[in-house]
């Protein structure tokens, strides 16, 4: 399991409040039953009508392609538990881009940022300040490369070092390369065995 | 912090171990999964030689793809055809429980569950699907987990958690007459926002959820999620243990005075502390409706739409405009005068037999405006067998509404019930969010199922009360 203590590229701003995951990724696109095929779709329907022709939407600017940050505003990714959604962001434009690695946003709904983190992406919390000054360098000069780092929290962009927040033990999860739990939960097999014992329910109260 | 609270008494009991970045291991008591969100976890299984570690406390069942109109297999669709093969040979290969077609106890997951009684208090519950809150109705901590999660459930049947907040929410007095659950939960929602619950598990309290049914505490806690909160809960009582006795899974005989004994012990105590409290007087909500695009954007059904103008933060400003464009509204309109094409009545929030009866009794003696299509969906075989054994399947159609099968439907529309072009619903399930009901132009209008019933008379947004 690799350890997540920095992400380096460019940057995509998102703007809005409470951007959901159906937006970030249709229903229909879950019919697939494997996630190879997400980074063909996020925002799908942001970016472009029935017949194919595009939208404005940042994901098609031609000077965010390539970006592997996505910074949003209040509430990202809420709605639908979906991990398709940060599926679709990491994979983005796969195999010729690299997806979007970290996400900076004022807040995030929860699931979304569990999800996140069991994919090994960095989701930090920054300023309703700092995120409007993040989203301008990127806009205003696309080609700044963004550095979020998860060892001390900062977020560094040109001119520009703001201090940017996580949950300490998604934040542990990452830099120490745990973010993947299988392994650690399975580990404690006997533990849970205890546990689930204790519980009435597990025998159905019979005993 | 809160303490002495159902949610700490239930967390303690299934904590394992704490995790070397911090976080709980937490035991999960009952595992749901449906086909949407699961095949690709199976897939993680097989990739890395792992077992489903309990297999008896995972139940599976298809809901969010399956027609409602023509079920006959394979589905016209070879997608989801191929969705459901998919979680066909998954339970078989791993020993799971399956609600399909042929158990007569298939439909919307978190429908099934307490129907079934499998969902009983005390317990931790996982689904991957966010709406997995509804099971706290039963005093239960239940919560929606991405796919990674549910391979961390089949794998160890547990999940690695970090502690919630505990916001009481307490509404008191009587609500009006047909003020239902769901305007609750809407006007809930509208005061606190949809991000309010973030890192929260809302408990609901006060006299009227200690009076509300079984299926109306389900429809609270169902869209807890819309107003950010992971899990809401009601602390169990007479009415959840009278509710669960008897069912397939509840315990019996002596087993059943045992649990019922261990379920008292559960509710938060009278010292119990929260993290925060919120008071909520029941004689000022009215019945609510959704205009803009999150659940929060609502109003009382006699109200006119609000003025952006009006509104200091610049976020919520901005989430106000986009809602308009998207919705093709004019600030000021009132929301009566509101024309729907669609009305569906359904879901894992209002497809049970109450929201049934509820609809059945508003239609009765009417028919459906010419101008909308509606239908009714049942959220499962069991709720539509009760519909049709009570006659509620020949008021619907009569009245000219559609009568489905039982499936998750135009709720999220992954399936062929799905908004055409800009349609305007008026819509019984949780999300108006855009593109939510299957058309990128699509527009709904949430509120309750008798309300829908109403509009779909009239051709518009209606007080059921002056019907
Ligand atoms: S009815 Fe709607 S909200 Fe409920 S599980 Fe199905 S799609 Fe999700």
């Amino acid at each position: 399991m690799s350890k997540v203590s920095k992400v380096q590229g460019r940057a995509v701003p998102v703007l809005g409040d409470d951007i959901d995951t159906d937006r970030i990724i249709p229903a229909r696109y879950l019919k697939e039953i494997t996630f190879t095929k997400m980074g063909d779709y996020p925002f799908f329907d942001e970016r472009f009508n029935a017949d194919g022709s595009q939208k404005p939407h940042p994901f098609n600017e031609a000077r965010f392609q390539g970006a592997s940050v996505l910074i949003g505003n209040v509430n990202f990714g809420c709605g639908s538990s979906r991990e398709h959604a940060p599926q679709a962001l990491m994979r983005w434009g796969h195999p010729t881009q690299p997806g979007i690695k970290a996400v900076i946003a004022e807040s995030f709904a929860e699931i979304f940022a569990g999800n996140c983190v069991m994919l090994g992406i960095p989701a930090v919390i920054a300023s309703k300040a700092d995120v409007a000054a993040l989203q301008k360098i990127a806009n205003d000069d696309p080609q700044t490369v963004f550095t979020v780092d998860t060892s001390s929290m900062t977020v560094n962009a040109g001119p520009l070092s703001i201090k940017v927040s996580m949950p300490e033990s998604r934040r542990q999860a990452l830099v120490e390369g745990t973010w993947d739990s299988t392994g650690l939960l399975m580990a404690n097999a006997d533990k849970v065995k205890a546990t689930a014992a204790k519980l009435g329910y597990m025998s159905g109260f019979t005993n | 912090m809160a303490k002495n609270t159902l949610y700490n008494k239930v967390w303690g009991a299934h904590a394992v171990a704490q995790l070397p970045t911090g976080q709980t291991q937490l035991f999960i008591g009952l595992h749901l999964i449906h086909e949407v969100t699961s095949p690709q976890a199976f897939d993680m299984l097989r990739e890395k030689g792992l077992q489903v570690a309990y297999p008896q406390r995972t139940f599976a069942t298809m809901d969010h793809i399956v027609p409602t109109l023509d079920q006959a297999r394979p589905f016209a669709d070879a997608q989801a055809e191929q969705m459901m093969q998919a979680i066909e040979r998954n339970a078989k290969e791993f020993g799971i429980n399956f609600y399909d077609f042929a158990t007569g106890r298939q439909g919307v997951v978190h429908i099934i569950g307490p129907e079934l009684g499998l969902t009983q208090p005390g317990m931790t519950i996982a689904c991957g699907d966010s709406h997995t809150s509804t099971h706290g109705a039963f005093g239960t901590l239940a919560f929606g987990i991405g796919t990674s999660q549910v391979r961390d459930v089949l794998a160890s049947q547990c999940l690695a958690m970090d502690p919630m907040k505990v916001r009481r929410i307490e509404v008191n007095g009587s609500l009006k007459p047909s003020v239902t659950a769901k305007d609750v939960i809407l006007a809930i929602i509208n005061k606190l926002g949809v991000k309010g619950g973030i890192g929260y598990a809302y408990e609901y309290a006060g006299s009227v959820f200690d009076t509300m049914s079984m299926e109306g505490r389900m429809t609270v806690c169902n869209m807890s999620i819309e107003g950010g909160a992971r899990a809401g809960y009601v602390n169990p009582d007479e009415t959840t243990f009278a509710y669960l006795k008897g069912r397939e899974h509840s315990p019996k005989g002596a087993a059943w005075d045992k649990a019922v004994t261990t379920w008292r012990g559960l509710a938060s105590d009278k010292d119990a502390t929260y993290d925060d409290i919120i008071q909520i007087d029941a004689a000022n909500i009215e019945p609510m409706v959704t205009w803009g695009v999150t659940p929060a954007q609502s109003v009382a059904v006699g109200d006119s739409l609000p003025d952006p103008a009006q509104v200091a933060d610049a976020g919520e400003r901005g989430s106000l405009e986009t809602a308009y464009k998207y919705m093709k509204l004019k600030v000021g309109q009132k929301m009566t005068e509101v024309a729907i094409d669609v009305a569906f009545i359904g879901s894992c929030t209002n497809g049970r037999i109450e929201d049934l009866r509820a609809a059945a009794a508003v239609v009765k003696g009417h028919q459906a405006s010419k101008s909308v299509k509606a239908f009714v969906v049942p959220g499962s075989m069991q709720v539509k067998a009760q519909a049709e054994k009570e006659g509620l399947h020949e008021i619907f159609k009569a009245a000219g509404f559609e009568w489905r099968e039982a499936g998750c439907s135009m709720c999220l529309a992954m399936n062929p019930d799905q908004l055409i072009g800009d349609q305007v619903s008026a819509s019984s399930s949780n999300r108006n969010f855009i593109g939510r009901q299957g058309s990128p132009t699509g527009r709904t209008l949430l509120m309750s199922p008798a309300m829908v019933a109403a509009a779909a008379i009239t051709g518009h947004v209606t007080d059921v009360r002056i019907l």
